[in-house]
């Protein structure tokens, strides 16, 4: 476009960074896909996102507090940037149970996606991170946006400076960290998102082992804890020593259905020092308070609903909804005779297509059933040829997709 | 290994062996608690504290004290603990007061309980924020100023956008500040690492153009004492002088922004409390399009506070050295560090701009501006030089000589009122306090009672 360029430089880790985002991108290839066929009943298994209702006893506690607002007595301004102390009780007595973490160590915020920011901003450019292989790429793409990366090269699908930690069948989907570098943070998301596995305890045991012989930081993504169906760990606090190594951040996205109301929350225990012994708790509540402004009030109020006694059980028979979801397509691609990882304890099945490309594994199932999925490159080279396909549907468009993969590869 | 084979293909190697995931069958039905996490072993104690290798961001070490708001907050509860009987009157930080209309509550109330509907549910919305909000705000605030729903990013409030700006232009940016300003550029500035060390001779990061804003100036920076800098943020009506700049003082700086090559970060947040003419919008300004962006909030027009919306607009003009549209380095950067304003708190926005919804802010904006007229006369009559007021919900008074953080204490100390320093703001600041409008009318009107009995 002809216009005036200001000579402000664009920022060369925004250059960095390859193609779109990865579930934005899926999107606009699903909207192509809508225009290409607009009478195809498109089945989207692709970005994860919940379908079914919220319950009634949560949307009715936001419904009043929206009202109440127009009340003297309800209204309410800023809330603390930190998250609204009930909540945080809340969180912290109802989710972590007997875990020592305390209200004060919980920020309630506007989801995961910006935590996982807010904590990069926290750490700066001068440090290195670790991630699993495949990962959920925003720990990737975050970091490259900070600064903490080099270039990304073409050949190898990694950026540098970036330690990719393969998670395999082979290795039991967890980093092998006797071969692993020593880097300042370590990501791991368990359940994991992509490939649907849950660490051990004594997976994680090593995991916190490691980090305090290495004096690392762990970022722990729970935010899929509520899909966990074994004797799995729900938190990495449930680890002894993990308070002076890690940092967890959870979402109510998948747990409550809020993927479009926005509220999660991070926990960073008192005990987590940086090198020189600043407390990390200090330091993020100052960017809390200085980069953002807290969570809607209105989503509080609905996260406070989900955490009563009723919440909970209402909130959790979707969680099983959609578990089940995960049990069918898993089973339909493993009576396929595929290979199918995840499933259990998570709302994702990580289907493995030896030999393909992921992207044209995702490209044939678009044009020949009409579904989305997501393939597994997008989550870092260790994804190639698998598929994920996530289970967030409703009922009937699940047995539809099965029905129709069923079809296409039997 | 064959080429690309298709996965329909029989001949397929996936069709051999069978694996079956090590999956136990269900047997157990989860209970409520099945996510509860479980109680561990006390690990042993340590003797000394582990530390670990990470060194902290040297960028968050350079930041002086607390975020100014929290320790405004910190004052006032200190005080309430001193004085447990005291009617403490907040006129500090400027935190809307008045119930929201019910026209924009009943519409987010409307949204709440849709979610619990198949046909209402909905899950993630696209990270700009909603299409018919974008095509509302677009055409609300910038009908005839060319400005498209595409340029519009809807988030959840100015001071995270703020934020997300930074991240966008990275450390390697200038920037210049008005002084005194909202903290929030400043300190944001430094904790992406944009700004030197903070100079206590001076009061100032080293790296940061501070544009000193004063009566003597009429609050609007004498721009030939002003060094080129990449970024630019200026706020009007002005957050905490009150000033608003006039079509011709915007006009110089936009041609200044255009003649040094610099992003000029509009702040808007106020601009419903306008009476006069003052420009509402930067992109009133001919050639603004290519060389501002614009932030404003929902949370000063209809009490979101709380409920957190508020929106970005970077037009298309606007284009790096290189030519790289700046607005698709936004969108990248609200897609992958943002996942979209809470929908409820959309459908609150979407409310508020329906016909009935304008007309509703407008009574709250007169409200908090019928306690501005009330403040600004109360010090008026006192004696004092007071600025701002007219065009925006914060009255700027001049104690000249005196430390402003000694007039806030003694203020509070005698009158139980909270008001904000001004030097918190920046070191042009201070000899002033920042008095908010935004409060119930007898709270204000006992402050201003409070204010005579000290100041007659």
């Amino acid at each position: 476009m002809a216009g005036v360029c200001t000579r402000v430089t664009r920022n060369l880790n925004m250059e960095k960074l390859r193609n779109g985002y990865l579930f934005p991108e899926i999107a606009m290839r699903e909207l192509e896909h809508m225009k290409k066929y607009p009478n195809a009943k498109v089945i989207s298994l692709g970005i994860g996102d919940t379908t079914e209702p919220i319950p009634d006893i949560v949307t009715s506690s936001m419904a009043n507090h929206a009202r109440r607002l127009s009340t003297v007595e309800g209204y309410r301004g800023y809330g603390a940037e930190q998250g609204n102390k009930a909540l945080r009780k809340a969180i912290a007595e109802t989710l972590y149970g007997d875990l020592p973490i305390k209200d004060t160590e919980i920020f309630v915020s506007d989801g995961s996606q910006c935590d996982i920011s807010r904590l990069q901003l926290l750490l700066g450019s001068n440090v290195t991170i670790a991630v699993q292989d495949p990962t959920f790429p925003a720990y990737i793409d975050s970091s490259v946006i900070i600064g903490q990366t080099g270039d990304f090269q073409d050949e190898t699908g990694k950026y540098q400076n970036i330690k990719y930690m393969p998670c395999r069948p082979q290795n039991n989907f967890f980093p092998d960290l006797t071969t692993t570098a020593t880097t300042d943070v370590i990501f791991i998301c368990s359940p994991n998102n992509p490939t649907g596995h849950a660490a051990s305890r004594k997976q994680l045991e090593q995991l916190v082992e490691f980090a305090r012989a290495n004096r690392s930081i762990i970022i722990f993504d729970s935010a899929y804890a509520a899909y966990v169906t074994d004797e799995s760990p729900r938190s990495i606090f449930e680890i002894p020593g993990a308070r002076e190594v890690a940092i967890e951040i959870s979402s109510f996205s998948k747990f409550a259905g809020f993927t479009g109301v926005r509220l999660g929350w991070t926990v960073v225990p008192d005990e987590l020092l940086f090198s020189n012994g600043f407390p990390v708790i200090k330091d993020y509540n100052r960017i809390v308070c200085t980069c953002f402004n807290g969570a809607s009030s209105i989503a509080q109020a609905g996260g406070l609903a989900c955490l009563s006694s009723d919440g909970l059980m209402a909130v959790q028979s979707v969680v099983d909804y959609y578990k089940e979801n995960a049990k069918i397509l898993g089973d339909t691609f493993t009576s396929l005779g595929l290979d199918v990882y995840g499933g259990i304890n998570a709302p994702y099945a990580w289907v493995h297509f030896p030999g393909m490309k992921s992207w044209d594994v995702f490209t044939e199932l678009l044009e020949k059933t009409h579904i989305i999925t997501v393939p597994g490159c997008g989550f870092g080279p260790g994804g190639e040829e698998h598929i994920r396909v996530s289970a967030f549907g409703h009922r009937e468009c699940i047995l539809e997709a099965s029905r129709r993969l069923k079809s296409l590869l039997s | 290994m064959s080429s690309s084979p298709s996965i329909s293909s029989s001949s397929s190697s996936f069709l051999g062996q069978t694996h079956f995931d090590s999956r136990t069958p269900n047997a157990r039905l989860p209970t409520k608690d099945s996510w509860i996490c479980k109680c561990v072993a006390t690990p042993p104690t340590e003797t000394t504290a582990h530390m670990t290798k990470v060194s902290r961001n040297a960028n968050m070490a350079k930041l002086q004290a607390g975020y100014l708001f929290p320790e405004i907050a910190r004052r006032r509860s200190a005080h309430m603990l001193k004085y447990p009987d005291a009617q403490v009157i907040s006129l500090g930080i400027g935190d809307t007061t008045e119930p929201i209309p019910e026209v924009i509550t009943s519409g987010m109330a409307k949204k709440a309980n849709a979610l619990s509907t198949l046909e209402g549910y909905s899950g993630y919305g696209a990270e700009q924020g909603e299409n018919r909000l974008r095509a509302a705000i677009a055409s609300t605030y910038y009908g005839d100023l060319s400005i498209e729903e595409s340029d519009i990013f809807v988030s959840d409030g100015a001071k995270s956008d703020i934020s997300r700006l930074q991240v966008m232009f990275g450390s390697n940016v200038t920037m210049a500040v008005q002084d005194p300003s909202y903290p929030a550029y400043v300190d944001s500035s430094v904790i992406l690492g944009q700004t030197g060390q903070f100079q206590k001779d001076v009061e100032k990061y080293g790296n940061i153009e501070y544009m000193k804003c004063n009566p003597e100036n009429g609050f609007f920076p004498d721009l030939s004492t002003v060094s080129r800098t990449d970024i630019i943020f200026f706020c009007s009506p002005n957050n905490p002088t009150g000033n608003a700049a006039t079509r011709e003082q915007l006009t110089r700086l936009v041609q200044f922004a255009k003649d040094n090559g610099s992003i000029l970060v509009y702040d808007s947040a106020y601009a419903m409390y306008i009476s006069d003419d003052s420009p509402r919008s930067i992109f009133e300004i001919p050639g603004a399009k290519e060389v501002a962006i614009e932030v404003s909030s929902f949370s000063k027009y209809a009490g979101f506070t709380g409920v957190r919306l508020g929106w970005t607009v970077v037009p298309k003009e606007l284009l790096y050295s290189d030519g790289f549209p700046v607005a698709k380095d936004f969108n990248r950067i609200v897609c992958t560090t943002f996942n979209g304003a809470s929908n409820i708190s959309q459908a609150g926005g979407l409310a508020c701009l329906s016909p009935e919804g304008l007309e509703a802010m407008h009574k709250v904006v007169g409200f908090y501006q019928e306690n501005t007229n009330i403040i600004m006369e109360t010090f008026t009559s006192l004696g004092f030089s007071v600025y701002g007021g007219k065009n925006a919900p914060y009255v700027w008074v001049h104690f000249p000589g005196q430390s402003s953080w000694d007039v806030f204490s003694e203020i509070l100390e005698k009158t139980h009122v909270v008001t904000t320093p001004g030097s918190g703001f920046g070191p042009a600041g201070d000899g002033f306090i920042r008095v908010s409008a935004f409060g119930h009318r007898g709270n204000v009107l006992e402050a201003c009672k409070r204010f005579k009995q000290l100041y007659k």
